[in-house]
């Protein structure tokens, strides 16, 4: 046997998921914004999206303040800088904690729901039926999620700013003695638009990338509830990893600006 | 003579190496029945695909109505798919509608008719497959196997479509249930004047619902003819399925132990 026939087969095989995943993204971006819209489908995913993971969001941001507040006071305290721990959790929640931990419990709770439901449609052919009945699936059932994942991500992080920056308070003040009064004079005079900005932009993506992975897996989902499961456990994966990516991406294209 | 309402000319489709469509051709006249007898594997759900545009042959023609659907932009697709109803195998209802929202879907979405008018008709259609309005409001996770292929069949006539297509309508049903779906689908039929085009290795489904039986074999039309001839078609192929014989010219492909 051809020892580079492996790795040739391997390359093909990345080569044409990621022509398979670029034309579905296209497809999928381009039924985002022609219409008809389904309003009613996009208000539910909204409210699937948005109201059903704050309280998911809400408490993970909430104790990785707690956390920053903490492991802050204990490395800035061995040079006398304790002062700076309301500056590095308003900046840590808002450019990185805030988005990235947002992003990676919604594709844990919105993406493996996504994937788990349209690879459930696909395998008992209630795709097959859409088309049928003069209905595009794209249309109906992917744009309406890729927009309130688009949407939605972004408020969510801003309402899990604001909490994982009073979880923060809460520990710098209740535990280790902070001035209130100090600490969110010292939390609002740190912060600049563009912090608050960057993190709503990684958000989006975000919230792209998880409804897209999600979207992508459940709808090529094959081979009963065993291809439902893999489509789950990859939409998880992928977006993951992505998100990561992003992160860094976004980050790296902020601080050059 | 009247031009037929579904014709496929020399169709071809493979998956790899595996050649499931070699060279169909198929011709069903308007208010005509057909049915496509054909063992697992022969590729009866392929070619209803094919026509579905669910699949894309390799080569070869698919008409109706004398269109060719080849090429055919998404709009006209959609504007032939309205001519459709489709009975899928698993029914396909859609679990996050109530019944009688899967009934009206094509109205709906297709027709764009507004809710309340839409869920009328779906009402009366169930009452024509014998099923009250109190089913209308249930989930179809609710509902026996019998019920969804009932509602399956309501959903398919809803549009009062020209050409009705079943896959494998009393498939996963006892007797009984089975030759009720057989009666309710000759007469929704012969009510809308529609054309039918049925794929089943069920004998007595296919003796029932078809003016014309079409048996499909390794990708190939071996046998058609009209329905009462079927018992002296002098095709062994024929003789064998029909009389369920292990003993024949059609061989299984088992494995040694």
């Amino acid at each position: 046997m051809n020892p580079f026939q492996p790795v040739g087969k391997a390359l093909l095989g990345f080569l044409e998921a990621t022509g398979k995943l670029a034309l579905f993204t296209f497809i999928s971006v381009s039924h985002c914004v022609r219409p008809p819209f389904y309003y009613r489908l996009l208000g539910r995913q909204m409210i699937d999206i948005g109201y059903y993971s704050l309280p998911v969001v809400g408490m993970t941001t909430l104790f990785a303040g707690m956390a920053l507040g903490l492991q802050t006071y204990a490395g800035f305290s061995r040079f006398s800088a304790e002062g700076a721990i309301a500056k590095v959790v308003a900046l840590g929640i808002t450019r990185e904690l805030g988005p990235v931990l947002a992003g990676l419990m919604v594709a844990g709770r919105i993406g493996a729901a996504m994937a788990a439901e349209l690879g459930t449609m696909r395998v008992t052919e209630q795709i097959d039926a859409l088309d049928t009945l003069s209905t595009n699936p794209f249309k109906y059932l992917i744009a309406p999620r890729i927009i309130a994942g688009l949407t939605m991500l972004p408020l969510l992080v801003f309402v899990g700013d604001i909490i994982g920056i009073f979880g923060g308070y809460i520990v710098s003040v209740y535990k280790l003695g902070f001035n209130p009064g100090v600490y969110i004079s010292q939390t609002f005079k740190v912060l600049e638009f563009v912090d608050v900005f960057s993190g709503l932009v990684k958000a989006a993506t975000f919230g792209f990338i998880v409804t897209l992975m999600g979207c992508y897996n459940g709808y090529n989902s094959r081979g009963g509830a065993q291809g439902v499961g893999a489509a789950t456990t990859n939409a998880v994966v992928s977006a993951s990893i992505l998100i990561l990516i992003f992160n860094y991406i976004i980050t790296e294209l902020f601080l050059a600006a | 003579m009247t031009a037929p309402k579904i014709k496929l000319t020399d169709v071809h489709k493979r998956f790899g190496e595996k050649v499931v469509l070699d060279g169909i051709d198929l011709e069903v006249a308007p208010g005509e029945s057909l049915v496509i007898i054909g063992g697992s594997g022969s590729g009866k759900s392929v070619t209803l695909k094919c026509i579905l545009d669910l699949l894309t042959p390799d080569s070869g023609s698919i008409e109706i109505d004398g269109e060719s659907l080849t090429g055919m932009g998404r709009s006209d697709r959609e504007r032939i798919n309205r001519k459709f109803g489709m009975l899928f195998q698993g029914a396909a209802l859609f679990d996050s509608l109530p019944v009688w929202e899967n009934v009206a879907f094509g109205l709906i979405q297709g027709h764009r008719m507004n809710r309340s008018e839409a869920k009328e008709i779906a009402l009366e259609k169930l009452a024509a497959v014998g099923l009250g309005a109190e089913v209308g409001e249930l989930s179809p996770a609710e509902l026996s196997g019998g019920m969804q292929k009932r509602v399956g069949l309501a959903r398919a006539i809803a549009t009062e479509p020209e050409i009705i297509f079943f896959d494998e309508p009393t498939t996963g049903l006892d007797p009984i249930m089975g030759d009720v779906i057989n009666d309710l689908i000759v007469k929704c039929v012969k009510e809308l004047g529609a054309t039918a085009l049925s794929i089943t290795h069920d004998m007595a489904s296919a003796r029932k619902i078809s003016d014309h039986i079409a048996m499909l074999y390794k990708g190939k039309i071996i046998w058609i003819g009209q329905t009462a001839d079927i018992d002296n078609s002098g095709e062994p192929h024929v003789d064998q399925f029909i009389h369920g014989r292990a003993e024949g010219p059609i061989q299984m492909e088992l494995r040694q132990l």
